[in-house]
């Protein structure tokens, strides 16, 4: 039976190989934006099937959910703002112009792409079959981390700092899309009763998951991103079925607050554990597991807040009081 | 046993309605009939694959789990499908007539 | 050939993919679509690597590192989307000038 298995799986690994580098080949080489947005999706799709057989299911519910799911929408808001831009332009200039490379600088850049190809694969072909990297560290670590999913214990525990500074990456996204200009205002159709409805469906199982991705992330694929794209994913339907909550007072210093909070708290329990004698991020085992939990519900929230935030496409205008 | 040739059978279907509403989205003539082909087979094929997997599942919690998810597809395919065709019915994209 | 190398091989062909989307396409867009693929390639290749533990179970350790890379990325993709839109909000174009101007 294992005999059978084994060949099998190879064949299926290249199977999605190669249906991944055919689907990037055409995302890459549509002439159309939105063929090219949509091949993208069924990109990440693919991607996520291939951590799951990689064994990483945490990285697949990330790509999945964030890679493909959000970053998709990301990119069809910023079409949808790119056509408005064109047609608001009478005369806008219309660049439609293939990039002008001589022949000769072509076949220089495909033949320089081709030796990239070739020595970092010939690199890689050079490399151990077999190599534990730092598995059986985290195996060692693990009783003391407070959570028994290695990855969670890597994100929040072990490499606390990466998750620290990526908050901060996330915020300073905010911050720079934000300056940037201020969040179009679009007309948005009226939902309809069937996306109203929908949405208001979905609405209360989608934070239930999220929680459920959250507390499972402790010893089960799931965790703090997962659950924040899931959040992120049910306020963009809030956002495209037209209850942004514009007129309300949300969008002042409430959600700035929730958009720092994340990193706030983060640095806060950072801080915390130095006056306590310890380093900074450094947990004391038994109490881990409860401070993991109380930087992930935060986190969750600010992810969510802020992934939001970036759909949104920049700076809330709140709608004068009348 | 008899659980795992009925899983194989039940999962071969699903993947067969799979493959028919893939066919369909390929080759249907126009969005409307194609929505019709991916929507259907696929919801189908999705029930009868959670199906042959409930035989499989260790513990009611994880039936419940895959039911569950079916039912959540179900309900996103058909809003999905219903918005698609109606932005088709607003660009005035005509329906196929042989 | 293990999985592990063919997916890291894979992983190599799509950063390759993306270079060359990224050199020669005009548009804004495609450049972004392009360094998300690149991107993509550089976390398979990592992912690849950490599948070749001999115990069949994976290293978490690159598996944590590719999920801040997945969230920095659409951080960053976040951002390079609203600059485009401003670039064609004031030059009325989502493409860069062919050449610098002098």
């Amino acid at each position: 039976m294992e005999a059978m298995i084994q060949p099998l799986g190879l064949a299926l690994d290249g199977l999605l190989a190669l249906t991944l580098l055919w689907l990037a080949w055409r995302v890459l080489a549509s002439a159309d934006l939105f063929k090219s947005i949509v091949f993208f999706i069924a990109f990440g799709l693919v991607m996520a099937l291939i951590w799951v057989r990689l064994g990483a299911p945490d990285v697949a519910l990330a790509e999945a959910a964030i890679g493909a799911g959000l970053t998709g929408a990301l990119f069809l808001a910023a079409l949808s703002r790119l056509r408005q831009g064109e047609e608001g332009m009478a005369n806008g200039t219309h660049l439609r112009r293939a990039n002008g490379l001589r022949f000769g600088a072509q076949a220089a850049l495909i033949g320089l792409l081709i030796a990239l190809f070739l020595a970092l694969g010939f690199a890689l072909l050079s490399l151990q079959n077999e190599a534990p990297g730092l598995s059986r560290e985290v195996a060692d670590m693990l009783p003391a981390s407070g959570v028994s999913n290695p990855v969670t214990a890597v994100l929040l525990n072990f490499r606390a700092y990466d998750t620290l500074l990526e908050m901060g990456v996330l915020l300073l996204a905010v911050i720079a899309a934000w300056s940037l200009s201020a969040a179009p205002k679009e007309a948005v159709d009226a939902p309809g009763p069937v996306l109203g409805g929908f949405v208001r469906l979905l609405l209360p199982p989608m934070i239930l998951v999220s929680s459920y991705l959250l507390w499972v992330g402790a010893y089960a694929p799931g965790g703090a991103f997962q659950a924040g794209a899931v959040l992120a994913a049910a306020a963009v339907l809030l956002l495209l079925s037209g209850r942004s909550p514009r007129a309300s007072g949300w969008l002042g210093w409430p959600l700035r607050v929730i958009l720092s909070l994340g990193l706030a708290v983060f640095i806060a329990i950072g801080l915390a554990l130095t006056f306590a004698g310890r380093l900074f991020l450094d947990y004391p085992p038994d109490e881990a597991g409860n401070i993991i939990l109380v930087i992930e519900v935060v986190a969750t929230v600010s992810i969510g807040a802020t992934l939001a935030a970036l759909f949104a496409g920049g700076r809330p205008q709140q709608d004068k009081r009348e | 046993m008899l659980s795992q040739i009925a899983t194989i059978l039940l999962l071969l279907a699903g993947a067969a309605f799979f493959l028919a509403g893939t066919l369909g989205l390929l080759r249907f003539p126009d969005v409307y009939t194609r929505l019709h082909a991916l929507t259907k087979a696929d919801n189908v094929g999705l029930g009868l694959i959670v199906l042959g997997l409930a035989l499989q599942a260790e513990s009611w919690t994880a039936i419940g789990k895959m039911t569950l998810i079916w039912l959540l597809v179900l309900i996103a395919s058909a809003t999905g499908a219903h918005l698609v065709a109606q932005g088709a019915l607003r660009k005035k994209i005509r329906s196929w007539k042989p | 050939m293990t999985p592990a190398i063919l997916y890291a091989i894979t992983g190599i062909g799509l950063f390759v993919l993306g270079v060359h989307a990224l050199t020669r396409r005009a548009h804004l867009l495609n450049k972004i679509i392009a360094l998300n693929i690149m991107g993509s390639g550089i976390f398979l290749v990592f992912g690849a690597l950490a599948y070749r533990t001999p115990n069949g179970v994976s290293d978490p350790v690159p598996h944590a590192m590719v999920i801040t890379g997945i969230v920095v990325a659409i951080s960053a993709t976040a951002v390079a989307l609203t600059l485009m839109l401003r670039l064609q909000s004031k030059t009325g174009a989502a493409e860069l000038p062919e050449q610098s101007p002098e």
